[in-house]
């Protein structure tokens, strides 16, 4: 059955969840991909706080388009998690619970998830429009100079997802795919 | 000569950009209908229903099929007794493009300098093909192609020695190592022959092909066929996440080659395969 989570999530109850189940994700979740994390990169190495707080909190990769008159958003996909790679441990380590995104993950940051108990969810790629209509509201929050790259803040209500690597590093894109592999 | 001028040529290249974002193609809608019915995961069986559901809600809500509105790729064939006049056919293309994803409300996601990566704003430039072909007509086709895809598509200069053997195995490697990321199930653009550029351009040119239109060469459509159930045996499934369909289609486009040359050219695209198309 699909399970129904709220953000933030306590690392014990991320730690109920199972590689290969289906959720449906309410309450607040920041959006950041590639320039805002080369940012937020920077700002660890010198020693500045991070601009949004990231203990228990998720973090969308997505860079929605613009809002058409009496849309909150636009199209709000997943893009490819795996170029955020080189920064997300530092992340985990500051206490990042949850990434939604899609595609593959680097064995460092399986690592570090099962390290600090985090979850790693896939987005349904190319459905942009079904997953917009599940924002209730957004706010760029860091970065505006970004534009589509800015740091949003959304709300989700029964946001649909998939949990791909739980904080065991089961990962479903290998399991699931041995099971229908000839 | 036919005269046609440079704002119809805008019109058109803006309308396309808003259609292609926001409805997809009947026959992909089609390919898609078909593949759930083959899907044996119920993993796999869910996400079809989903991405179906995306299709019918983007033009209803006014939200476009995919957030990632590509870089703006434009094939045109010019006949050669048409004559574009009162403006300049690059920039007539380009105004096309950023009128299409202002009013379209379409991500803009080109950006320039190679240290600053700094938007461009306007999703310009369009990655523009021209060809001169006869007659007095001009063929537009505008393709937003979206970078997941794009990234993990890939080129090899084989040896002629590697046969169809060596292009069957580098094709599927490339959907293989690509899993999860371009979004599967996938389209499978194939060029091969020619040189490097051409190769590509040919597999580019491949993913316009309509998905249930074989090859018109049989051997080249057998291989096809065998390629995309070689595919579909991977296991990669919808988004990667397990299952029967992969791909829904593998498109293969040839040229002639030099005697020492094989090669390959292999271009993903998204289930989200968008292209719209218009002959003024």
């Amino acid at each position: 059955m699909t399970r129904k989570i709220v953000i933030p999530q306590e690392e014990a109850e991320a730690r109920l969840l199972q590689a290969g189940e289906t959720v449906l994700l309410s309450g607040m979740i920041y959006t950041a991909r590639d320039a805002a994390h080369r940012r937020m990169q920077e700002a660890l190495q010198s020693g500045q706080e991070l601009p949004i707080p990231i203990k228990g909190q998720a973090i969308y990769y997505t860079g929605p388009g613009p809002a058409s008159p009496g849309r909150i958003i636009g199209a709000a996909g997943p893009t490819t998690s795996g170029r955020m790679d080189v920064y997300t441990p530092p992340l985990l380590a500051k206490g990042l619970r949850i990434m939604i995104g899609k595609g593959m993950r680097s064995p460092e940051v399986v690592e570090s998830m099962k390290k600090y108990g985090a979850v790693y969810l896939a987005a349904i790629g190319g459905a942009g429009a079904l997953l917009a209509e599940r924002i209730l509201d957004a706010e760029v929050v860091a970065y505006p100079e970004l534009g589509p790259e800015a740091i949003l803040r959304l709300w989700v209500e029964d946001f649909p997802a998939i949990v791909v690597i739980d904080c065991d590093g089961n990962n479903w894109y290998e399991i699931g795919r041995a099971k229908y592999r000839r | 000569m036919r005269k046609l001028t440079a704002a119809q040529v805008e019109d058109t290249v803006a309308r396309l950009c808003i259609e292609a974002n926001y409805q997809l193609h009947p026959e992909v809608q089609q390919a898609l209908a078909d593949s759930l019915q083959r899907e044996e995961a119920p993993l796999g069986r869910e996400i079809l229903r989903r991405i179906q559901e995306n299709i019918i809600l983007a033009p209803k809500t006014g939200i476009p099929l995919c957030q990632d509105t590509g870089q703006t790729v434009v094939f045109i064939e010019l006949g050669q007794e048409a004559q574009i006049v009162e403006g300049d056919l690059t920039e007539a293309i380009n105004a096309g493009v950023r009128r299409g994803y202002q009013r379209g409300y379409l991500r803009c996601s080109m950006v320039e300098g190679l240290y600053t990566r700094q938007n461009t704003g306007d999703n310009t430039p369009a990655i523009i093909h021209y060809e001169i072909v006869p007659g007095d007509q001009l063929k537009l086709v505008v393709v937003p192609k979206g970078a997941g895809s794009e990234n993990m598509s890939a080129l090899r200069m084989l040896n002629p020695s590697d046969g169809i053997e060596g292009i069957q195995q580098f094709v599927v490697e490339v959907v293989d190592r690509a899993g999860a990321n371009p979004c599967p199930p996938v389209v499978v653009g194939v060029g091969i022959g020619g040189t490097m550029e051409k190769a590509a351009l040919l597999a580019k040119k491949a993913l316009l092909r309509p998905l249930n239109q074989p090859n018109s060469e049989r051997e080249i459509a057998t291989l096809e066929k065998a390629i995309l159930d070689q595919i579909n045996n991977l296991g990669i499934g919808p988004q990667g996440l397990g299952g029967r369909v992969s791909a829904l289609a593998v498109l293969i486009e040839t040229f002639p080659t030099h005697m020492a040359c094989l090669p390959v050219a292999v271009n993903l695209n998204c289930h989200c395969a968008r292209h719209k198309e218009a002959v003024l």
